[in-house]
């Protein structure tokens, strides 16, 4: 019992500090809505699975919140069911890349002489590539239909960038003192680098992980929209797909097609960066201490 | 005879900046036995710190020997070097920079107990921690271990550095400027606690300090070495040192401490130096580094050949010409 209710304490404090940003708690709030949507909705909320002649490309009404797809399908229906793969693959993206770019950075920065150069070579050898076209190559031939590797070819794209990155932040955590004196009482790497350094950038990793999971939602809905990821069912980058194929630039009547997916996308994306503004507050206990 | 705990011989420390040397220590030698004070005086930029840094090991010499109780420590053993390492333990100057802000004072001082083994349970390591920093006078400690460290004033803070470097119970404690930061009148106290510390422990301690006036206090049983540009100019017992001041330089040093008393100031004959600047350590004057300064300045020998620092049977330790030149008969013979 004791377990639980420190748990418990130690996730209100959390939310407490995260309202502390008001920013940040309504990107909370929207993040929490998304998940809610994407992961519990269509459990809620029937499937939209049969065309609807009568009913094309309609403008919102009561019956259709955001209007109907050239199936006469409903979009918000549509929205609800095709938010689930979309926001895990950003997520799993986000975190190997996050992962993948703190490994190399940290150990990069912390060992330096060879193991910096032969690892930053590498990394800007790799940062160097242009990486849509090799996104596109791989999705096309192999096929896809794993969220776990897809995300982990997002991932593998886009860490470059980030270990630099974090590369600099830990050469110049290397010079403070705190990481001299743990270097005196030979605590060892490992721990110099995971306790001492890293969670004194933690508001950096977070908002680095924040902004490479919505790079994976922008890569994977360019990945879907251009039909190279085989997605069975609803997905918000497949609507903007058939929209866009069937017409839906040329008709006035369709643009509630593309405004759904898009604004769903864009929503998501902003409730991350509003999200990312909380983070300073939770991870520096300078800012902790009115809670 | 039973070898000192520290010794350094002729260790030189050079960095290249922009292609060119820099000689930031230049052949400084000197032992610390157990339980001794030892006190580094000098202007900034004259290389203590960079002195302290290769005793802690964290900066490698670039010639010269250290010898950690009488074994070369380049030679070490790994059990021999891990030995070295927690043996000799530094306390850094800003209490604002040396303690990890992520972390509470509980977390500090539980984690190199934890990562070396010394203690076995959890009560275990609590208690030591409540007791280390009972030692440093932070009491009552559970009001501490709670904290952050911007919960804390500096002088705490310093406490708490000192307590985190004693967690490994090391026989070595190099204090860089470990009072020079906080306000004076938690100074006195502080060095008061280093020096209790100090005599309860038998630590040996290496107290870095700019200012003459700490070191006379905190070294008046030990000695007092006073550095100029990277070389070691003055050795001698404390009070020795301050009331016969030998090289030129730790006089007009001397003679450039503020007294309370405006009476003594008036009296006091102050020594004038032939220049105000400190020499760049890019180019450093021929022969002895201070003659371009020196108020006793001698003509061609001066400029010529570095005077090396010289022992006398009395105890102290001198380079400088005129002196050696003085006290020919009392020079022991290397």
């Amino acid at each position: 019992m004791d377990a639980i209710s420190t748990i418990f304490k130690e996730i209100w404090k959390t939310l407490r500090l995260i309202a502390m940003n008001k920013m940040g708690l309504l990107g909370f709030i929207m993040i929490i809505f998304f998940i809610l949507m994407s992961f519990v909705g269509p459990y809620v909320v029937a499937p939209d699975l049969q065309a609807h002649v009568k009913e094309i490309n309609q403008g919102p009404s009561v019956k259709h919140p955001l209007g109907t797809d050239f199936q006469g399908k409903d979009n918000l229906v549509q929205i609800v069911h095709g938010g689930r793969d979309i926001l895990t693959i950003a997520f799993l993206a986000g975190l190997m890349t996050t992962f993948i770019a703190v490994l190399v950075g940290s150990f990069s920065a912390f060992f330096g002489g060879m193991v910096d150069t032969v690892l930053m070579e590498i990394t800007n050898f790799w940062i160097t590539i242009p990486k849509f076209p090799i996104l596109v190559i791989v999705a096309s031939t192999a096929k896809l239909t794993n969220l776990w590797l897809l995300a982990l070819l997002l991932a593998m794209l886009s860490w470059g960038g980030f270990a630099r990155q974090v590369r600099s932040q830990i050469l110049s955590l290397k010079k403070r003192e705190y990481v001299e004196a743990a270097q005196l009482l030979n605590l060892g790497p490992l721990h110099i680098i995971f306790r001492e350094m890293l969670p004194n950038m933690m508001p950096f990793i977070a908002t680095s992980l924040i902004f490479a999971m919505t790079s994976a939602i922008y890569s994977q809905t360019s990945l879907v929209f251009l039909g190279l990821v085989p997605f069975s069912g609803s997905n918000w980058g497949i609507m903007l797909s058939s929209a866009f194929a069937k017409g839906a630039l040329y008709q006035k009547d369709a643009i509630w097609s593309v405004i759904a997916p898009v604004g769903a996308i864009a929503l998501f994306q902003l409730s991350l960066v509003w999200f990312s503004r909380s983070l300073e507050e939770v991870f520096n206990p300078r800012l902790r201490s009115g809670v | 005879m039973t070898s000192p705990l520290l010794e350094l011989n002729h260790v030189s420390r050079t960095f290249m900046v922009k292609k060119q040397q820099i000689k930031a220590v230049d052949d400084v030698s000197f032992s610390l036995g157990t339980g001794e004070v030892l006190c580094l005086v000098g202007e900034s930029g004259c290389g203590k710190t960079t002195t302290g840094k290769i005793i802690a090991g964290l900066l490698s010499p670039s010639s010269g020997k250290i010898f950690f109780k009488g074994n070369d420590i380049s030679t070490l053993s790994k059990d021999q070097h891990n030995a070295y390492r927690l043996g000799v333990q530094m306390i850094h100057q800003d209490p604002y920079a040396s303690l990890n802000p992520t972390q509470t004072i509980f977390e500090i001082l539980a984690t190199p107990l934890r990562y070396h083994k010394l203690v076995k349970t959890d009560k275990e390591c609590r208690d030591r921690v409540l007791s280390l920093l009972e030692l440093v006078d932070l009491t009552p400690p559970d009001d501490f271990v709670e904290k952050y460290p911007h919960q804390l004033s500096g002088g705490q803070r310093q406490r708490v550095s000192i307590a985190r470097s004693l967690t490994v119970n090391p026989s070595f404690l190099v204090a860089d400027e470990a009072v020079s930061m906080v306000d004076v009148s938690i100074r006195i106290s502080l060095l008061r606690t280093l020096s209790h510390l100090k005599d309860e422990l038998g630590l040996s301690v290496l107290f870095i300090t700019h200012d003459l006036a700490l070191a006379k206090y905190f070294a008046w049983d030990g000695r007092i070495g006073v550095m100029y540009l990277g070389r070691m100019v003055e050795l001698s017992p404390a009070p020795f040192l301050v009331d016969h001041p030998q090289h030129p330089y730790t006089q007009v040093l001397l003679s450039a401490i503020p007294e309370a008393d405006p009476d003594i100031t008036r009296k006091k004959q102050s020594l004038q130096l032939r220049s105000m600047d400190v020499p760049s350590l890019l180019r450093l004057p021929s022969g002895c580094s201070f003659h371009p300064r020196c108020p006793r300045f001698a003509g061609q020998l001066c400029q010529e050949q570095i005077p090396s620092l010289t022992s006398f049977y009395d105890g102290s330790a001198v380079a400088c010409h005129l002196v050696m030149d003085d006290r020919k008969k009392d020079v022991i013979k290397a």
